[in-house]
């Protein structure tokens, strides 16, 4: 039987996949044709989809943009035997978008049905955990350990290291925690991951698990995910079936039991801390560190914390080696990141390449510049808490320590790219908003500084006392990077002071009289 | 039957199905939303007496997150994105175009209790901005068109 590949992830569904799923199958019917549709994930090429590929005798070949009103004239100029057509484009993997990435990671999504455990199976998945119940514990961390994987959801932790602590924490129980928060704007790597290929992160919670002696984990999901939801939970389901899941693992005599948990629209839990209160069954207060999860974590009991891609990036660490993943990258930053290209860019979508490309190869070359045709004049990258980075920083590489060099921040590597019409006074504000709606509360210059800073940059844009109140904003920054308990309170100035510093003119601020 | 007669039977059953569930009081609140849509204020003493909690701890966790609500919603909800994403592709015009379009403000159910509108922060939709979803659909590359024709559907298939 033809097999027909349509995706099921988030993006595609908002363009119309469902439908293009559904009056595909009718009109085949209709001719008395016979087809297998797999729903599968994402290839992250998201200008391309509604995305339909064919399986056909020389590999498979795709067709897209496709609209419902495409569907007729595809089948009939033999789309089911890969034939030409206007929205042909051929092995979608030899496109240039596709064919200089590093997929590790990702290396299935969109190409597997993602809660088939015989296609995960097919295509390599359960190797890093096959491999992973022959070692000691302590040889599992010291392959994550020599990968030189670093924290993906944001502050860029050694996981090695922060295995070694749980793993050497006293307790009975130990927990994994994945942190499926996501609430950056501009990022869509986790819901990928979990929509397109759920197997590799509970894969790498189980690796996890047996790597520091937890027999449960918790996937703390953010409510905006819906499909995520579906996915994961079909998955973990079929994982219990066959015993990837359980008290007895394979056969080898060790358990571990995973659930979903969903979150309730609050940002702050994506911070580690509030993460687990939240688990607990509180509000999502951060609390003060020491002690470290790792330590005292979920119920009090050591807990390794870890970001959806983090885990997701362990398989492969367990199947080929640490040193085969730490080949890749530059500097301190070493192996892959899935990049998230988002906002005004005309080839918006995700592609997973190793550490040190320029955000100039990723805008331009990647993205083809902005979608409204006008210059680019300013990238977000990191999410909410990101600096935001002008033309003159375009040659910056993607790298945890040149970022950090210009008081810029790489983050869950989620890209928002605005055009020359941004008023980036309304930016800065913006940010300050956010923290105002997002702060969970506890710290001083966090709750009541974003209020302030709100206040202060209306009276810039106003013309109010300018530079006594660019003074204050510019204090009212410091105290919030120096006296707050967390990132929220810490960051939130780095957006503010980039907007301030880079494009003063927005502020109203004579560029040449004010520059200090 | 109404009030919390009507949903009594509903809430006890979610009470005991999450009795031995460690860390359940955000299962729970999920549970009685999904089920009636809201959490209705005179089911906080029942969860208090539940978990062994005071009221105020309750009510505290359901107001500090944003998803919970505590009136009844609209027959759909529609969530607007608002994040940066979605701002650099023209999603505050949308924003006005979708309030004025439902003669609501965010929070608010239109008068035919059709639509309920409430601000997400990011739908993970970024690549396609600007981004809607209601109910559970997720809709990208929303312009005030396409946003017409999205309510008109659910309009329809309401009729
Ligand atoms: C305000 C705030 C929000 C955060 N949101 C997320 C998030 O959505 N997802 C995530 O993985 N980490 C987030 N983090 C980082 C986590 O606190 C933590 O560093 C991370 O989960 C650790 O996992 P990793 O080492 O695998 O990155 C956030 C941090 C802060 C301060
Ligand atoms: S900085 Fe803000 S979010 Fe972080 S602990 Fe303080 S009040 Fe809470
Ligand atoms: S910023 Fe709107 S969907 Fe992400």
């Amino acid at each position: 039987m033809i097999r027909v590949f349509i995706s099921r992830d988030s993006t595609a569904l908002s363009l119309g996949a469902n439908l293009v799923a559904d009056n595909l199958q009718k009109v085949v019917a209709d001719k008395g044709l016979d087809i297998e549709l797999v729903r599968n994930g994402s290839r992250g090429l998201f200008w391309l989809e509604p995305l339909i590929e064919v399986e056909t005798a020389s590999g498979r070949v795709a067709y897209g943009p496709v609209q419902t009103s495409d569907i007729p004239s595809l089948i009939d100029n033999g789309m089911l035997q890969g034939k030409d057509h206007p929205l042909y484009l051929g092995d979608i993997e030899a496109l240039p978008y596709f064919k200089d990435q590093h997929r590790l990671t990702f290396a299935r999504v969109g190409k597997t049905n993602p809660v088939s455990l015989d296609d995960y199976v097919a295509h390599d998945g359960y190797i890093g955990l096959n491999n992973a119940l022959s070692l000691t514990p302590e040889d599992i961390v010291k392959q994550v350990t020599d990968s030189g994987l670093r924290g993906r959801g944001g502050a860029a932790f050694p996981t090695g290291i922060k295995w070694n602590t749980v793993l050497n924490a006293p307790g009975e129980q130990k927990y994994i925690v994945c942190n499926a928060d996501e609430g950056d704007s501009g990022t869509f790597s986790d819901r990928m991951i979990m929509e397109g290929d759920p197997f590799v992160l509970i894969e790498g919670m189980t690796i996890a698990g047996l790597a520091v002696g937890a027999t449960r984990g918790y996937i703390y999901l953010r409510i905006e995910y819906p499909h995520a939801y579906v996915a994961l939970n079909e998955a973990i389901q079929s994982a219990y079936e066959r015993g990837y899941l359980g008290d007895d693992i394979l056969g080898s005599g060790k358990a571990f039991h995973l659930e979903v948990r969903r979150g309730a629209g609050a940002y702050i839990c994506g911070e580690e801390t509030s993460l687990l209160e939240s688990l607990e069954g509180k509000r999502g207060l951060v609390r003060f560190k020491p002690p470290l999860p790792a330590i005292i974590g979920l119920f009090g009991k050591p807990t390794v914390v870890n970001n959806v891609i983090s885990l997701a990036s362990v398989p492969i660490i367990l199947d080929k080696g640490g040193d085969y993943y730490r080949d890749y990258g530059m500097g301190r930053s070493r192996g892959t990141l899935p990049i998230q290209l988002a906002g005004n860019i005309k080839y918006g979508g995700l592609f997973e390449v190793a550490f040190g490309i320029t955000l100039r190869e990723i805008l331009y070359d990647y993205g083809g510049g902005s979608a409204s045709g006008r210059p680019i004049r300013a990238v977000q990258v990191g999410g909410p808490l990101g600096a935001y980075m002008p033309e003159s920083q375009f040659d910056t590489p993607l790298d945890y320590e040149s970022f950090s060099a210009i008081e810029a921040v790489l983050g869950h590597g989620g890209i928002v790219v605005h055009d020359d019409s941004v008023d980036m006074a309304e930016m800065a504000r913006y940010a300050m908003e956010f923290c105002v709606e997002e702060s969970c509360g506890k710290c001083t210059p966090c709750r009541i500084g974003s209020v302030r800073g709100v206040e202060v940059i209306d009276r810039i844009v106003k013309g109010i006392q300018k530079d006594k109140n660019t003074t204050l904003l510019r204090d009212l920054c410091d105290t919030m990077i120096a006296g707050s308990l967390c990132a929220m309170g810490g960051m939130t100035p780095y957006p503010v002071l980039s907007a301030l510093n880079y494009f003063p003119e927005d502020f109203g601020i004579n560029v040449d009289a004010d520059a200090a | 039957m109404h009030g919390y007669d009507s949903y009594k039977q509903e809430i006890d059953d979610i009470l005991k199905s999450h009795e031995s569930m460690p860390g359940n009081l955000l299962p729970i609140l999920h549970a009685i939303q999904d089920s009636l849509g809201y959490i209705p204020g005179d089911s906080v003493p029942v969860i208090a007496l539940a978990l062994n909690q005071s009221n105020a701890e309750i009510h505290g966790v359901i107001s500090f997150y944003h998803y919970f609500r505590q009136t009844p919603p609209g027959k759909n909800t529609i969530r607007l994105c608002r994040a940066e994403s979605c701002q650099a592709m023209n999603g505050k015009a949308l924003e006005k175009y979708a309030q004025k379009q439902l003669e609501i403000d965010w929070h608010e159910t239109t008068s035919d209790g059709q639509f309920s509108l409430e601000p997400f922060y990011c739908l993970g939709n970024c690549a396609c901005s600007p981004a809607l979803s209601v109910n559970n659909e997720v809709y990208g590359r929303v312009t005030p068109q396409r946003f017409d024709e999205v309510i008109a559907s659910y309009r329809e298939a309401a009729e």
